[in-house]
């Protein structure tokens, strides 16, 4: 079952058994631009990046992303940096590994964005998506479609907050520009 | 293209014109037998063997060699012979050796006229046998093919005629045997052997009568026989690989030691047949690729409880990687749950700071308790994180101390701590280990919990063992005499784990010790003989020393640069070399200064290894033109010091170095079997 989330709305990571959600995965797929010419060594890649920022207090504490593909702690895990995309049709390009029970304790929310490295915005991208998937059963929690979303080349996605004892999870669905998760810092903090 | 077969395996031959290459490294008699459709051999003109070497479309050597060619023309076979079934054997009653275990293992390659391999075959896992059958050779719908078999017999080429349904097979062993020794009283006694190699070639070159064989080349062109280049592995395995499993039965010690290596008294050899026992199919020359056992899974764990800590609990193709990788996972997932609660508490103390601010710079608090309440909830709010950040540390430090106390007891010698019972069993062994564990690493925040510091193999950066007073925690320690005799203390400790976890004379010790101010510590060293030569003392033992080294990177880089490996000059040690420096620079010229600092550039790519016994400020003379050097090497200390970052956050831990307990014997113990190794396999 795929929730389609709109913007804002908030699920609760609660599972349905009553356990709570305990690892996370973002994951962010696209389509490699066709080769174009006869140098193909010109095409124009699309590089788009995952990241993932660890708030404490609405304080930056650790980030996750291509340059840092790991936390400090060790409780969040980039797979790798992906330059070209289109790994496997509807399969994730990019994906950050969440172990929510390893996630240190002043850390309350953790937020997920995409950005175009390169510069396209998502008008031009084709068949890109990211997505939140319960890593423990393979379901997937929120879905979004970035591919025809506009003269944008970033989106804050969604955040994963502290909620009680367990996590919840609300789907943001910001568009806004940026090469890097530093660009996005000021169109986060209101969402915190 | 070769097939390489494997025990059991057969191939198609594409012609019938072919010729048998068999090479191993002792003379040995290669013959054939010839049978048909059942089986059965018909009688002794059915035996091609060094009395009766041509047989209608065979043809074997007269006389026992360390290499052979068998003419076979299968067309010119009888047509009622369906198999024939090529054998060697060990000559009996010559003096040489009298199983197949003390040899290299026999390689036998089926080959056009034109010496294109066609398949080829490594006799591994032989050990008592005396005789072997080798390959068959059988017709399979109108075609013919060929099998590896492999299959030895304790009791000689009687027992294997026996087996093959000869009746008169008694006599025709006798037979062959005489007609062996005549053969070799005819050729030329081969010189005494000087190295493996050496004995090898020259005694395929040595009985060189065989030129009567028709149709086959000289038999002098044997350096050229593929397997003296091509299967280095397949060689050695016979005798000092580990797989033997398939045929030997008896209860032989582990072929891994010296105690029981190939070379061993022949008349140590048990008479019970070996033979017989499950085929063996790994590959000889592809070892590495066999998939590995399985590693130890944790049993399932309770549902929210962590799983019970398995040591060897990681991915890797023997248990020695598995426990090396768990190491190191033991060893990040510290370092992040450090950095967790690091973090946490950073951050918690940051925001009281913060409130207390606030609190301090509002008027408002001033007056009445609002203040107070407000300074108490900001300290609260403080402690509650710093408490959830410690509980979760601590659960993360029980798990890794469990992990700990199963993984430590697991480990091999070259990881495991001086005062594991590991070592009272110590044997010297056949592989250089994958990693050295040169100490211990702990936290503030994990004193009871210390990981093993493992280096891999071999060492990519020289050692230098600081003996000055720079940044040690233990004060402890003023006496400047006292700290020179712990760093050289503990630099003979992590020279006798290299010395002994090396294979027996892989490993040579030489030491510098200018002043003879190490003598003491240098004595488990010194006592039992390890050494390569007794330690130079003085400026010009430190020279002799430093050119003797220089001169030996400077011949393997040319070597190796000009790939001419083997024309290095025979009296090359090439066994890995150690050179342990004692204060230096005492005793050491600019001549000298500048050699050691080429050794410590381009040995450890040449095999040659430093470790510097040194305080840096005894070289403050030389002002920052030592930096460099200091900077290569790795710093180890005599005392904790916590001078080692990780790589993954780059906490400063604390170095334990790995001590040998008090009053223990175990070094003189350890280095007494290395000594005794060497001695025993004369290197």
């Amino acid at each position: 079952m795929t929730v389609n989330m709109t913007k804002g709305q908030a699920i609760s990571l609660q599972k349905n058994d009553g356990g709570t959600l305990t690892a996370v995965r973002m994951g962010l797929g696209w389509q490699a631009a066709p080769r174009r010419g006869l140098f193909g060594s010109r095409t124009r890649e699309i590089d788009l990046d995952a990241s993932a920022v660890l708030f404490a207090d609405k304080q930056p504490v650790d980030v996750v992303f291509f340059r840092h593909l790991v936390s400090d702690d060790g409780s969040v895990r980039h797979t790798g940096d992906n330059l070209v995309g289109g790994v496997g049709q509807g399969g994730d390009d990019e994906a950050i590994l969440v172990d929510l029970a390893r996630v240190p304790v002043h850390i309350d929310q953790i937020v997920f964005t995409v950005n175009s490295f390169t510069g396209q915005t998502f008008q031009e991208v084709q068949d890109a998506f990211c997505r939140l998937v319960d890593e423990t059963n393979g379901q997937e929690l929120a879905r979004y479609t970035l591919a025809g979303g506009g003269q944008y080349t970033a989106q804050i996605m969604a955040k994963v907050s502290r909620a009680g004892a367990g996590w919840q999870m609300t789907a943001l669905g910001t568009p806004a520009n940026g090469r890097t998760f530093q660009d996005l810092m000021p169109a986060i903090l209101p969402h915190l | 293209m070769t097939a390489e077969l494997v025990r059991g395996q057969n191939h198609p031959l594409p012609e019938a014109r072919i010729e048998i290459r068999v090479s191993a490294g002792k003379p040995i008699v290669a013959g054939a037998t010839l049978s048909d459709e059942q089986g059965a051999v018909h009688g002794v003109e059915w035996v091609a063997h060094p009395g009766s070497p041509t047989l209608p479309g065979i043809e074997v050597s007269k006389q026992a060699a360390a290499d052979h060619r068998l003419a076979c023309d299968l067309d010119a076979l009888p047509e009622s012979v369906h198999r024939v079934s090529v054998l060697l054997a060990l000559p009996s009653g010559v003096g040489g050796p009298v199983r197949f275990g003390a040899v290299a293992a026999p390689f036998v390659a089926v080959t056009g006229l034109d010496g294109s391999e066609v398949a080829s075959y490594t006799i591994t896992g032989l050990d008592a046998e005396s005789a072997v059958v080798a390959l068959e050779l059988y017709r399979r719908q109108g075609a013919w093919k060929v099998r590896a078999i492999g299959q030895g017999y304790a009791g000689g080429l009687a027992e294997l005629l026996t087996d093959q349904g000869l009746p008169q097979a008694h006599q025709l062993a006798g037979t062959i045997n005489e007609a062996v020794a005549q053969g070799l009283a005819r050729s030329v006694a081969a010189p005494p052997p000087r190295t493996a190699d050496g004995d090898r070639s020259r005694q395929a070159a040595t009985p060189v009568r065989g030129q009567d064989q028709g149709g086959t080349a000289p038999q002098g062109v044997h350096g050229q026989v593929p397997p003296q280049h091509g299967h280095p592995g397949g060689q050695t395995s016979g005798s000092a690989g580990p797989s033997g499993a398939g045929t030997t039965g008896h209860g032989a010690p582990p072929s891994g030691y010296p105690s029981g290596p190939g070379q061993a008294d022949p008349s140590a050899v048990t008479p019970s047949a070996g033979v017989g026992g499950p085929v063996n199919y790994s590959h000889p020359g592809r070892q590495p690729a066999a998939p590995p056992p399985p590693p130890p899974t944790a049993p399932p764990a309770q549902p929210g409880q962590p799983a019970q800590p398995v040591a060897g609990d990681a991915t890797g193709w023997s248990m020695e990687e598995r426990l090396y990788n768990q190491v190191w996972g033991m060893f990040e997932d510290l370092a992040r749950s450090a950095a967790a609660y690091r973090s946490a508490v950073d951050f918690a103390e940051s925001r009281m700071e913060q409130e207390l601010d606030k609190v301090l710079s509002d008027p408002r608090s001033r007056i009445g308790g609002q203040g107070d309440a407000a300074r108490e909830a900001a300290r609260a709010k403080h402690s509650q994180l710093v408490d959830r950040a410690r509980e979760s540390l601590d659960r993360d430090l029980a798990q890794l101390t469990a992990e700990s106390e199963v993984v430590e007891p697991a480990l091999p010698p070259a990881f495991a701590r001086w005062d594991n019972p590991v070592w009272q069993g110590y044997r010297v062994p056949m592989e250089v280990p994958m990693a050295l564990r040169l100490g211990d690493l702990h936290l503030p925040e994990s004193a009871g919990l210390s990981i093993p510091m493992l280096v891999r193999l071999p060492l990519e950066r020289g050692l230098w063992i600081d003996s000055g007073r720079a940044g040690s925690v233990d004060a402890s320690i003023a006496d400047s005499d006292e700290r020179r005799r712990l760093a050289m203390e503990t630099a003979v400790a992590h020279a006798a784990r290299l010395l002994a976890v090396y294979p027996a004379g892989d490993y040579a010790v030489h030491v510098i010790d200018p002043g003879g101010s190490g003598a003491t510590a240098l004595a488990p060293l010194t006592s039992t003989g390890v050494l390569a030569a007794p330690p130079a003392v003085g400026a010009a033992g430190v020279n002799e020393v430093l050119a003797g080294l220089t001169q030996r990177v400077d011949l393997v880089q040319m070597a190796i640069r000009g790939g001419a490996a083997d024309s290095l000059p025979p009296d090359l040690d090439t066994a890995e070399q150690l050179v342990i420096v004692n204060d230096f620079p005492h005793g050491f010229d600019d001549r000298a200064v500048t050699q050691l600092r080429y050794l410590a550039d381009e040995g450890p790519a040449v095999g040659v290894h430093l470790m510097l016994v040194a305080d840096r400020e005894d070289a403050s003379a030389y002002g920052p033109l030592l930096d460099p050097l200091w900077r290569s090497l790795l710093r180890l200390t005599p005392v904790p010091d916590d001078h080692l970052a990780d790589p993954w956050v780059g906490h400063a831990w604390t170095y334990d170095p790995s001590r040998v307990p008090n009053g223990s014997q175990v070094l003189q113990h350890v280095l007494t079997q290395v000594a005794a190794a060497r001695r025993s396999w004369n290197r």
